[in-house]
């Protein structure tokens, strides 16, 4: 099972107009985890996440997805193996229906039409928005939307699934619901949040991170109840931890 | 100034939809060659943004009225003439179907009046030649009013054009040019008003995006425009000439020559001859004595013609057929309804019924 | 356009996702009807209005089997009337030559074109309006595709229509902060240009997110879409009807005929 297995070595990037967002980030995550990415806002939680699948990508060869070591000509196969559900799932339905929106990366990779339909009645059955198939995406309402856009994910069958912000928008009813099916997914997860309370809930191990750098990893309770770390890093001991007693 | 359905004739709106169809073609080609791999995506984006942007007015100095932003050229000036021409296709699509603003049979002539001069001849030749890349310069703004204020008056002129061409309105040439053209003119300052103070923020605010264009696709070759020029000028003229010298009726037309009534010997005697056997036909089967007014004899009273039994090749009036059109004009739309509640009645039921 | 006809286009959105019996219609089967419609309508000799009127039949229909309201499609016809009524106008004006009478008093040639450019546009814009009502922009966008229209066009056509929803949002939102500031006044063109200018940069960074999203499920410059087609024999049928409706009410003036038989008056 080594193909789920992420692996980031001194990576280091900087946008054109000279703002370096990652500066020698590295980590490594095993099969089956899921594993939180946290920090305050331009700490390069997003920078990270585009190139887990290719879409930026330096010269040097830092990046690994199971035995697939991610570079600009190997990027496809690293989409294929990562899921990628952004911010605003705005940005991610752009098809004109629900179920032509699934269709579409199942479509890309070439799959023949029955075998299209049958995954995107599986994706969304999983997320439980089978009935929306039709529905063109900004007639739903965000939790819904955020559903789907999982779904168009799931359907092309990543063994990890990467996140950002996924319970930003959400009303406490879609975002519980969203807190189940995460727990549900047997992926490798990376989920970037500001939502701590999802983290504890959700994530075994926690990387903090600040201007471009992992400052900080280990197991969850551990890391968030440290409050001076938290602090340090434009975050906050989340509410869940203060009152919650150890088992 | 979107061209209406009910002001043009068949010939003419199939003739643009031909010379629009042919340019989405040309372009979409051209785009789907292009190097930008997010082209699609910023096009389609960029379409919802100016209809976006066209829900917010500013006020014009000095007049108490309020304009905003036409679109044709700060698209092209973002994503070059080929996907901005498309993007305005896209855009006066959306228009016609959502909003009625033209309608579809007028289609072609809105793409081509809105879109191809702006995007093909207002940019390239006037805008881009003024500004030469120094934006929220004076230069800048002299450029934008001036390239908008000429794609405008072409496009104008080319509404006048094709409504003459297709004979339905009496606006002599003379007066609808000197009408629609100074019109125009203002549309077209605050137009190029409204280009110029989004350009030069945007030039401030990310100078880079108005260059994402690259070079090879922002610069037109003339000879595609200066051909699809000509091309359009030829065809409307030829359609000038025959339909608003004739009798319009294209259609018609083109039934005979499908039914096979006639030998065509030569194209030109070949459309009079038919448009004399519809002429005859009009004139035989019972049909109103409406016709056009050059036909009407200067002598004849209205009750005249109403006392003469004997229909004529042309007749002005029969006071018999009208009454029964009339009559039938009315119980038909009567009818229409009635059909029409009938219909609903049914869809509701069976509709249901399914449920 | 302004707020207002932004509720317009999220209500023939709604319209447009029904499920009638018009609605189930194949959509190319009723663009091709529709567009017919148009054609024969205009090609009707300029001083026609009795003649025009069976044709009213076709929108009727559509609009009845789709149960579109028609107060709401009425509306929507008036307010796209400017145009052919400043252009239409001119006929009175200019032909003066009497061409019939009713009663004791003559009616112009201008006059009849002029009623029957009004009704003309009357029956083209209720058809199209009917026509979108009845489809839906994105089955229409998958017509055109079928219909032979290139798909770089039909993609980005619809992703117009997709983010129309989006960005007029934020447009809607920019607006009303503005107003609030300004006590109700039109924006100066600086403030106009910077602000639209905003919209303009967010929405150009919209797209490069889009596209972002796009590459990320593999996307390699061609847009892959599965549309099973849908065209059944009682679309044919359909279309079939409708254009011999069409030819027959251009080759005899059926309204007429129909009046005839009601008077009685044997020509």
């Amino acid at each position: 099972m080594s193909h789920h297995v992420v692996e980031v070595r001194d990576l280091s990037f900087a946008y054109p107009d000279g703002t370096e967002a990652l500066r020698g980030v590295s980590f490594r995550i095993e099969h089956g985890g899921a594993v939180a990415l946290i920090g305050g806002n331009g700490a390069g939680k997003s920078t990270l996440l585009l190139h887990l699948n290719g879409y930026l990508s330096t010269t040097r060869s830092d990046v690994r997805i199971g035995d697939t070591i991610v570079t600009r000509e190997t990027a496809a196969l690293a989409r294929r193996a990562v899921g990628m559900v952004f911010q605003d799932p705005d940005d991610q339905l752009f098809m004109p229906t629900v179920a032509e929106d699934v269709a579409f990366g199942p479509l890309n990779a070439g799959l023949p039409p029955d075998q299209v339909e049958s995954r995107v009645a599986s994706a969304l059955e999983r997320v439980g928005m089978t009935h929306l198939r039709e529905r063109p995406p900004y007639r739903l309402s965000a939790g819904e939307k955020r559903a789907v856009a999982i779904a168009t994910v799931l359907a092309m069958s990543p063994d990890i699934l990467v996140m950002d912000e996924p319970s930003s928008n959400l009303d406490p009813r879609a975002r519980r619901r969203l807190i189940e099916h995460l727990l549900s997914f047997e992926h490798t997860k990376i989920i970037a949040t500001h939502d701590l309370e999802l983290v504890v809930e959700v994530c075994r191990h926690v990387l903090v991170m600040d201007a471009g750098r992992i400052v900080a990893q280990g197991p969850t309770v551990e890391i968030l109840s440290d409050e001076n770390l938290m602090l340090a890093h434009g975050l906050e001991r989340p509410h869940i931890l203060r009152h919650a007693h150890p088992h | 100034m979107h061209m209406a359905d009910a002001l043009i004739s068949p010939a003419v709106g199939g003739t643009m939809w031909a010379i629009s169809g042919g340019l989405i073609a040309y372009c979409a080609n051209k785009v789907k060659t292009s190097i930008r791999d997010n082209l699609v995506p910023m096009m389609g984006v960029l379409g919802a943004f100016i209809f976006a942007a066209q829900m917010i007015n500013f006020s014009i100095p000095g007049t108490g009225s309020s304009g905003h932003l036409g679109g044709g050229l700060i698209l092209t000036a973002l994503l070059g003439p080929y996907a901005a021409f498309l993007v305005m296709a896209s855009v006066l699509t959306v228009q016609a179907f959502f909003f009625a603003d033209g309608g579809l049979l007028a289609l072609g002539c809105n793409i081509f009046n809105l879109g191809f001069f702006p995007a093909f001849v207002a940019y390239p030749l006037i805008y881009r030649a003024f500004v030469k890349g120094q934006y929220g310069t004076s230069r800048a703004w002299v450029g934008a009013i001036i390239a908008a204020v000429v794609g405008l008056q072409l496009g104008a002129f080319s509404v006048v054009l094709e409504t003459k061409a297709s004979g339905i309105s009496e606006l002599p040439f003379g007066t609808f040019v000197l009408m629609m053209l100074p019109i125009h003119l203002a549309i077209g300052v605050v137009e190029g008003l409204a280009t110029a103070a989004v350009v030069s923020f945007v030039a401030r605010a990310r100078p880079e995006a108005l260059q994402t264009a690259p070079a090879s696709e922002a610069s037109v070759s003339l000879r595609p425009v200066l051909i699809g020029l000509a091309i359009a000028a030829v065809i409307m003229g030829g359609v000038a000439s025959w339909f608003a010298s004739t009798h319009p009726d294209g259609l018609e037309w083109s039934m005979a020559k499908v039914s096979g009534k006639e030998e065509l010997e030569s194209p030109g005697d070949g459309i009079h001859k038919s448009l004399a056997e519809v002429q005859e036909r009009t004139a035989f089967l019972p049909d109103y004595g409406f016709k056009s007014g050059e036909a009407a004899p200067e002598t004849a009273t209205p009750a005249e013609h109403a006392a003469a039994p004997e229909p004529e090749p042309w007749p002005a009036v029969n006071a018999g057929t009208s009454v029964a059109g009339i009559v039938g004009g009315l119980m038909t739309l009567a009818l229409a309804c009635l059909i029409g509640i009938a219909l609903r009645a049914r869809s509701i039921q069976r509709t249901c019924g399914n449920g | 356009m302004g707020i207002t006809d932004w509720i317009e286009i999220g209500r023939m959105d709604e319209l447009g996702r029904m499920d009638t019996p018009a609605h189930r219609l194949d959509a190319r089967a009723k663009a091709i009807v529709t567009l017919a419609f148009i054609v024969v309508v205009m090609s009707f000799p300029r001083h026609d209005v009795s003649a025009l009127t069976p044709f009213l039949l076709y929108p009727i229909a559509l609009i009845s089997l789709g149960r579109i309201p028609v107060g709401y499609l009425a509306r929507k016809i008036l307010i796209a009337a400017p145009f052919a009524l400043f252009i239409g106008i001119f006929n009175p004006l200019l032909d003066r030559t009497p061409v019939t009478t009713i009663g004791t008093v003559a009616i112009s040639g201008g006059w009849v074109s002029f009623g029957s450019i009004m009704f003309r546009f009357f029956l083209t814009v209720g058809a199209a309006l009917a026509l979108v009502a009845c489809t839906g922009m994105n089955r229409l966008g998958a017509a055109l595709e079928r219909l032979g229209v290139p798909r770089v066009f039909v993609v980005q056509l619809l992703f117009l229509y997709r983010y129309l929803f989006v960005v007029s949002d934020q447009a809607g939102k920019m607006k009303r902060s503005a107003e609030m500031r300004s006590s109700g006044r039109p924006l100066r063109l600086r403030v106009y240009g910077s602000m639209i200018g905003h919209l303009l940069l967010r929405s150009m960074d919209r797209a490069e997110r889009v596209y972002r999203a796009m590459v990320a499920r593999g996307f390699d410059g061609e847009v892959r879409v599965l549309r099973p087609s849908s065209f059944v024999w009682s679309d044919a049928i359909f279309v079939a009807g409708c254009l011999l409706f069409f030819v027959s009410a251009r080759l005899w003036n059926l309204a007429e005929a129909f009046g005839r038989l009601l008077t009685g008056g044997a020509m």
